[in-house]
């Protein structure tokens, strides 16, 4: 019979509270580079968000020529034409903006088809208008908002409410990081970026969720430890279960990232981030910050008389 | 825990069977489904347009046109309605900003009696289903100096873009129907607007052209007093008569009597064909006999003279009137190639849009990248699997074992629930089973784990595993929960290929509830009962 490896030593005690100077700096730092990158480079707005079109095109045989693209394109007078390698070096990605009107726009895509021409194979055309890309925003916004929301109004529900605020604190933490980083990468950001970022927001709560049960039932269990200490138990104890558990995606996802195709890498790029940034804001910002927001012992107290508030008990 | 009474045994194995029903057809390749019989599960998950290839297009309706057109109407209506009580008035005019027309009675008199006539013009909306809301499709007011104003109401607007997008989805699919492309989808989406997708790529430009074109067909006469290039340089026709140009390139200048003679809704029938004499493409068509009638009378009337067929405001040909067509049909040469024939014979036999529709999102995948994305899409998923799978033994030992088992039967849950739901599978999609295989082995971690703890705590094998089963049970479901929540946020919010992640993403949370927790505790319940080990190989 064989058994497993214990990846984290049973009797690990790391002082996570003890560091929270340090990681709520890391934290600070990370934040303020995001805000500062998202004022100087920006979001690099695919055309979900934009308007604009997108065209893949692969050249048949030889090796696409950007140089020649780029002048034969750029000489069409419909503003700027980005391209740029994608993948394969007969995969070329081009880019055309926003033409203003919706007419305007196919006009230019049918410049561009007629330059090109049926030497090559059309791998994809979207375009996008100013309608719907207005729209796109609209929607994601309230996408990101509706989501941070019903999340604090479950977790105040299920915990208290410290416990809520500190979990939209660490999310909003996460969300910020992973839009810095598509900043500072200058990744498209487009509806599959939206996507890992909602993905990112249910993911990293998860494990937020998980240390914060293991906190309320020690509160119900040791009444006379100190409140950081308790944190730290709790931590401890679910950390082998959120390493293993973040390795197994991140495992998943990097098989995503590397043979998944190209199309949506950049959603990978975020979700690799996000699982990583998840994992330490459960452990180093979201737990931390209920020592500081006042968690009170008498939920425990008043739980072994009455069951937690939503029916449902956290531990038998 | 030793104990599952056998209904719930014998419950997971029929899902389990179930589902392993439901994902096998998925294994065949589509040909080989069609001779299994309807009594056997066949269907096979949809691939979404990103990964079979197609074209995905949204329009919007052009609500200006359509209040444009409604206002001209109204005018017509109301001058008429005026005419027919005697009432003089003065300045009728439309006003498109307000979606309102107004008229100014000359006499004070007529005024009430005015407004009552004109009220006969607005029509009760049935909004309730029983007609009883009392809201009208025009608001009718008698305001100071004797004016009345109709004005169009927002319930009355919606009614009639409801209408028109109603139309418009019956005329498209006509058209692409015609057209003979494999099943198109077309829907509503929203207020003003349609989505169209067709599965594989054909001739995209082409199926775009017959969405694009109004189709709405006139015969006018060609005013002979007016001189085309004078008009054209001065921009100023003749009253009565408007400037048109050539459909073609070439971009002839027209002036056209703006009476419309016969109209594309009096036509019953539009073939492609070829020209008798020349062999050169063409289009007949047959009237119907209030169509037949009036064009018999209006060549009889202008013989000598030419006349222009319109096709959404450009000239096609201005063929000159030889005889009186009496039969009620014709035909209609223009420099046509086959194809152009053939589309123009299907513009016309579906009939006009109601108004124009703008295209104002499109995109198409070519095959090649669809089949590379499947590809790639799947070897992906076969590494997570393999690697995701290789871990859980090295971490768990016997126990990782059996939570590989749960991981497989929740990715064959997956496809099951896919194909049964007839939900779409993407690219996007795939990522999300992908991330599912990641995320669900959570729930056995959590368990996993406990039962480390408990063991340490110094608990026999069959408690440990117990009170880790059990204690896990609240925490899984809360880490769950928050997943889901997100990804219904992404399901409302999301269209087409991100919506597809946020399905397999949910559908896989929910299966893996049941795979990670009671499929895999029935394995080692089953695994204690016969084993009866003194310790836990965890």
């Amino acid at each position: 019979m064989f058994r497993g490896f214990s990846f984290v030593p049973p009797d690990t005690k790391v002082d996570f509270v003890g560091m929270r100077g340090i990681s709520f700096f890391v934290s600070a730092l990370m934040m303020v580079l995001s805000l500062v990158a998202l004022q100087t480079y920006g979001l690099n707005y695919g055309i979900d968000f934009e308007g604009g079109t997108l065209i893949e095109i692969s050249t048949k045989s030889q090796e696409a020529d950007l140089a020649e693209l780029r002048s034969s394109l750029n000489a069409l007078d419909i503003g700027e034409v980005q391209i740029q390698r994608f993948g394969a070096p007969n995969d070329v990605l081009i880019r055309i903006q926003e033409q203003g009107t919706e007419k305007a726009q196919a006009a230019s895509v049918e410049k561009v088809k007629g330059v090109l021409g049926d030497t090559v194979d059309y791998r994809r055309v979207e375009t996008v208008g100013p309608t719907v890309s207005s729209e796109l925003i609209y929607m994601g916004t309230i996408a990101v908002v509706v989501a941070m929301l019903a999340i604090l109004v479950y977790v105040w529900l299920r915990f208290e409410w410290q416990f809520a605020v500190a979990a939209i604190a660490a999310l909003t933490h996460d969300v910020v990081g992973a839009i810095g980083l598509f900043c500072i990468l200058q990744l498209e950001f487009n509806l599959a970026a939206l996507a890992a970022i909602l993905t990112i927001i249910g993911y990293s709560l998860n494990d937020t969720v998980v240390v914060f049960d293991r906190i309320r039932e020690n509160l119900r269990k040791y009444r006379k430890l100190p409140m950081a200490d308790l944190i730290d138990l709790a931590i401890n104890e679910t950390l082998s279960r959120t390493l293993l558990t973040h390795f197994t995606t991140f495992l998943a996802v990097l098989a995503l990232y590397l043979w998944g195709g190209k199309v949506i890498e950049n959603f990978n790029i975020a979700m690799l981030f996000g699982i990583i940034v998840g994992a330490y804001s459960s452990i180093f910002v979201a737990a931390p910050l209920l020592l500081i927001l006042g968690m009170r012992r008498d939920w425990g107290a008043s739980s072994t008389t009455k069951r937690p508030k939503s029916g449902m008990p956290a531990s038998v | 825990m030793l104990q599952f009474p056998r209904w719930k045994v014998v419950l997971i194995l029929l899902v389990v069977i179930g589902g392993v029903a439901y994902a096998l057809p998925n294994v065949f390749p589509s040909k080989t489904m069609a001779d299994v019989p309807d009594w056997l599960p066949h269907k096979q998950v949809n691939l979404g347009l990103d990964l079979q290839g197609g074209a995905h297009l949204l329009y919007e309706i052009d609500e200006k046109q359509l209040v444009d057109d409604w206002l001209k109407t109204l005018r017509g209506e109301t001058r008429s309605a005026l005419r027919d009580d005697r009432i003089g008035y003065t300045n009728l005019q439309a006003n498109p900003k307000t979606k309102s027309v107004s008229v100014r009675i000359r006499d004070n008199s007529d005024f009430d009696k005015a407004v009552s006539a004109l009220k006969e013009l607005s029509v009760p909306i049935d909004t309730s289903g029983f007609g009883m809301s009392g809201e009208r499709n025009i608001s009718v007011q008698g305001g100071e100096n004797r004016t009345v104003t109709l004005t169009i109401t927002d319930a009355g607007l919606t009614q009639r873009i409801n209408g028109a997008i109603e139309s418009s989805i019956e005329t498209i699919r006509r058209r692409i129907d015609a057209f003979g492309t494999s099943e198109p989808s077309i829907q509503r989406q929203g207020r003003d607007r349609i989505l169209v997708q067709f599965p594989g790529i054909q001739d995209v430009q082409r199926l775009k052209g017959l969405i694009n074109e109004t189709g709405k067909l006139d015969f006018q006469m060609v005013d002979p007093s007016a001189n085309p290039q004078e008009v054209e340089a001065s921009k100023r026709p003749p009253a009565g008569s408007i400037l048109t140009y050539s459909a073609d390139d070439a971009k002839i200048p027209y002036v056209l009597k703006d009476d419309v003679l016969v109209s594309g809704e009096n036509l019953v029938d539009a073939q492609p064909g070829f020209d008798g004499r020349t062999g050169e493409p063409i289009v007949s068509f047959r009237f119907d006999s209030t169509g037949a009638k009036r064009f018999a009378r209006a060549t009889q009337e202008n013989v000598g003279l030419p006349f222009a067929i319109v096709l959404d405001g450009k000239v096609i040909s201005a063929p000159r009137i030889q005889e009186p067509i009496l039969g009620g049909s014709g035909q209609i040469s223009g420099n046509f190639t086959v194809e152009e024939a053939n589309d123009l014979a299907i513009l016309l036999r579906s009939g006009a849009l109601p108004a124009k529709l703008t295209p104002i999102e499109e995109r198409t995948v070519g095959a090649s990248l669809g089949a590379d994305s499947i590809a790639s899409g799947k070897r992906a998923a076969v590494i997570a699997v393999i690697a995701v799978a290789v871990f859980m033994v090295l971490a768990y030992g016997l126990f990782g074992l059996f939570a590989d088992l749960a991981l497989l039967l929740n990715a064959i849950l997956i496809f099951a629930a896919l194909s049964l739901i007839g939900a779409t599978l993407t690219l996007p999609g795939i990522a999300g089973i992908v991330l599912v295989i990641g995320i669900s082995v959570d729930s056995n971690v959590l368990i996993f784990e406990r039962i480390r703890e408990e063991v340490r705590a110094g608990k026999s094998p069959l408690a440990a595993i117990d009170a880790g089963y059990s204690r896990a049970m609240a925490t899984i479901i809360d880490s769950n929960v928050t997943t889901l929540i997100s990804t219904l946020v992404l399901f409302w919010l999301g269209s087409g290929p991100v919506r597809g992640f946020a399905v397999t993403l949910c559908i896989g949370i929910l299966c893996s509830m049941f795979t990670a927790v009671t499929f895999s505790r029935m394995i080692v319940a089953f695994w204690l009962r016969w084993t009866r080990p003194q310790v836990v190989p965890i």
